[in-house]
């Protein structure tokens, strides 16, 4: 082999082993995330240098407990296992297991030793064996096992370069032999056959064909003809399945038996004691309750001095050009329609951030796990699962990585109902329109002299996301005619401190993902509107030159004649004439043709409601640089003499964007997810009229 | 006959062998093998999930599907 020939490494482990620090340890930042053809699970690989110079290729693999899926995630890892793709196939697998749960981590090692691919066991978490009375004999277990294995912490470095030899030196090593030999046991006569098929795959590959009915690109169709039949008789395969788990163990047993040793006196009942805090009947929701209203008090406290400093520079910025640049297309297309913006997605980076990182804490301290045991009781009245209270909360930050976060859930219909009923959730998307409509129509008071009025509000818009999407999560377990044939298990990790690095590497993947993808759609956007708006059909040209006769009769200043001018302009522009057509339908709502623009475009994505009228104003507004909100506060409805974003406007804005499927970015992941239009089409039309009908009761009642 | 789903919190059992066919393939991968002991550490609020140890595995599973497997109790 070449020193230059890179070679396939793939970690795998069950979920809670430390595989992902391992990962984050092997790589430093020299990692991507992609997708999966086809799907779209999440792809890590990094590069890493090898102490022979070799460059090892590493993927994270989805975290499983076998190879068997149960989950869209873990058939990933079995598809990589059997592809015969050599891009694909790995040359090396690392098996990561946790030193505590040893055995079950060992299940997974046996299939996949079973496949002869070069393998090697990592086992992680040694710092806490003498904690935890553990000991191990290492010589043996690589005897027993035949196998190299590694004892590491992952955050050891020297422990870490022990499994760079490893790797390096796995790869010259010829296929291992299977390590259970279990197959003759089950049905010797059987498995002959199955091996007599091809001698192209080994009998363990053939037989997750069989038990899987998942086949790798090159299998001829004559082979899948032959290995389908043996699976004709489908409870005789279950029926060996289920004696291949238990001869597995009973090997794994036999050689834990000699080489683990646990001493019982030494285990402490943290665990024990924690759980039945944060498990019980009354405490548990308590904390739960406040671990809830901490983040979302984070979200507004931490986050809005960060974000009024990126308002702030993004408007300074923008002055600055227009003072340095000579007038003209450019400068307009720069300081009206580029630096608002970027500035309209850069300014969700605080919010998104600090979300994602206490969902990363909670999920890497084990804490999660516990939320998902108190809640499911309560979230199945509403034909859901315990698991589906993680989407729920990180809808809060986007509902683009919670409706993928919903792959967990291994019922069908628990999980569709978790998809649809996510996006009532407040994401962050919505947090702008939120934030500037609560500035300008609610009063910065104190309620009972503590509780911020302005807050209140925004609170009370989460519960209403919350409730919609409870209310219709119950409404759709009461309609859809869906058969529950899965079932519930989740493991209960042990407790430990989360690792600042994983948290960090989670957050920054997460949120660069975020606003990449959205911010191409709102950049895009932005820049098309700038178009629209300063470009118009024949009438547009004439506009200026009209104000400007009608002007001459009245006495105005200068300023108010050019106010005058960029307003009647916008009206005859591409977009003033949208705006017009749809004003109709809106006025209803209490909504002007501008507030119209933003509604379009608002279904690309919510955010760029703010951003359009941020674009809108600033045109209209020549010599202004203020913020958006202070000339939205300053808009007048021309016919009544009174402010544009009244009371009963901007309540019937913000019921109208708590109800409205208006992002195009869910629609496509949820599209992909359920794998038929059918279903976002629902979400689509659904929360549409929802939101319709109930900004028209609000306006109607409270104007 | 016991099942799972009858143990109060802090007993335990042996799964017995006659629930091979019932206990799903997952759970089976997790641990949750005839003759393995199992012992009950929660409820959850509710009556629902139950909260177990078994094989050394930490799990939360349904009453549903723990009413399926058979044990005999110590």
């Amino acid at each position: 082999m070449s020193k230059t020939q890179i070679i396939n490494v793939a970690l795998i482990g069950n979920p809670n082993t430390g595989k992902t620090s391992l990962f984050n340890q092997l790589t430093g930042l020299n990692q991507k995330v992609g997708n999966y053809p086809g799907v779209t699970v999440d792809k890590k690989q990094g590069k890493c240098k090898l102490p022979n110079n070799q460059i090892a290729l590493i993927t994270d693999l989805p975290g499983t407990y076998s190879i068997n899926p149960t989950s869209l995630d873990e058939s990933i890892v079995l598809k990589t296992l059997l592809s015969n793709n050599e891009l694909e196939k790995p040359d090396v697998i690392v098996v990561v297991a946790d030193v505590e749960n040893l055995k079950r981590n060992l299940l997974l090692f046996t299939q996949i030793q079973d496949l002869e691919i070069p393998t090697v066991l990592v086992i992680n978490m040694a710092d806490q064996m003498r904690r935890k009375g553990i000991s191990i004999d290492i010589q043996l277990l690589q005897k027993e096992l035949e196998t190299d294995v590694v004892l590491i912490s992952a955050r050891n470095a020297a422990e870490i370069n022990k499994v760079k030899e490893v790797i390096a030196n796995k790869n010259k090593i010829d296929k291992p032999k299977p390590v259970c030999k279990i197959n003759h046991k089950i049905d010797a006569e059987y498995f002959a056959e199955l091996q007599k098929v091809t001698p192209n795959y080994s009998l363990y590959e053939l037989w997750l064909m069989v038990t899987q009915n998942s086949f790798p690109e090159k299998v001829t169709e004559v082979e899948k003809q032959k290995i389908n039949e043996f699976r004709s008789d489908i409870s005789k395969v279950k029926r060996y399945q289920h004696k291949e788990t238990i001869y597995r163990y009973q090997a794994i047993n036999r050689i834990l038996k000699a080489t683990y040793k646990v001493d019982a006196s030494k285990a402490t009942d943290l665990r024990s004691r924690l759980d039945k805090i944060f498990t019980h009947k009354i405490f548990g929701y308590v904390i739960f309750f406040g671990i809830l209203l901490l983040i979302f008090q984070s979200i507004f406290d931490w986050a809005s001095a960060p974000m009024d400093f990126i308002d702030e520079f993004f408007a300074n910025s923008a002055e600055f050009v227009k003072s340095q640049l000579p007038t003209g297309m450019f400068t307009d297309l720069l300081t009206d329609g580029i630096i608002p913006g970027i500035g309209g997605v850069v300014i969700f980076i605080p919010q998104i951030a600090i979300l994602f990182f206490l969902i990363a804490v909670l999920e890497e301290t084990g804490y999660m796990s516990r939320v998902v045991f108190l809640m499911d009781k309560i979230m199945r009245k509403f034909g859901m699962s315990g698991k589906s209270v993680i989407p729920l909360i990180s809808g809060t930050a986007c509902a683009i990585p919670a409706v993928m976060s919903t792959r967990t859930i291994t019922s069908w219909k628990e999980r569709l109902i978790t998809i649809l009923v996510t996006p009532f959730t407040t994401c962050s998307a919505r947090l702008p329109v939120y934030a500037i409509l609560i500035a300008i129509i609610i009063p910065n008071k104190k309620l009972f002299g503590f509780l911020s009025l302005q807050g209140f509000t925004l609170l009370s818009l989460y519960v209403l996301g919350f409730a919609a999407a409870i209310i219709s999560a119950y409404i759709l377990h009461r309609t859809l005619k869906i058969k529950n044939t899965s079932f519930f298990v989740v493991e209960m990790p042990n407790y430990k401190l989360p690792s600042l690095k994983n948290v960090f590497f989670d957050v920054f993947e997460k949120t660069k993902a975020f606003v990449l993808g959205a911010g191409k759609i709102i950049l895009a956007i932005s820049i098309v509107l700038w178009f629209l708006a300063t470009h118009g059909p024949s009438s547009f040209k004439d506009a200026e030159k009209s104000v400007i006769e009608n002007a001459n009769n009245s006495q105005l200043s200068e300023e108010a004649l050019q106010q005058k001018i960029a307003s009647a302009k916008l009206e005859k522009s591409y977009i003033g004439i949208a705006g017009k057509a749809i004003e109709p339908a809106v006025k209803p709502l209490g909504y002007d043709w501008k507030i119209g623009i933003g509604l379009i475009t608002s279904f690309a994505a919510r955010e760029v409601f703010v951003g359009t009228l941020a674009t809108i104003y600033s045109i209209e507004g020549v010599e202004d640089e203020a913020t958006i909100k202070e000339r939205m506060t300053a808009e007048i409805d021309p016919k009544t003499g009174e402010k544009r974003f009244n009371f009963a406007t901007g309540m019937s804005l913000l019921v109208f964007y708590a109800f409205a499927m208006q992002c195009m970015a869910t629609l496509a992941i949820v599209k992909r997810e359920t794998k038929s239009w059918k279903w976002p089409l629902i979400q689509l039309v659904g929360m549409g009229i929802l939101a319709y009908v109930s900004a028209l009761i609000v306006y109607q009642f409270l104007k | 006959m016991n099942t799972i789903a009858s143990l109060q919190i802090g007993e335990m059992g042996v799964i017995l062998e006659e629930s091979l066919d019932r206990i799903p393939l997952k759970l089976l991968e997790m641990g949750c093998l005839p003759g393995a002991e199992v012992k009950l550490l929660q409820i959850a609020p509710f009556n629902d999930p139950i909260y177990i140890c078994v094989n050394g595995s930490h799990l939360a599973i349904r009453k549903e599907t723990a009413s399926q497997i058979l044990i005999s109790k110590f």
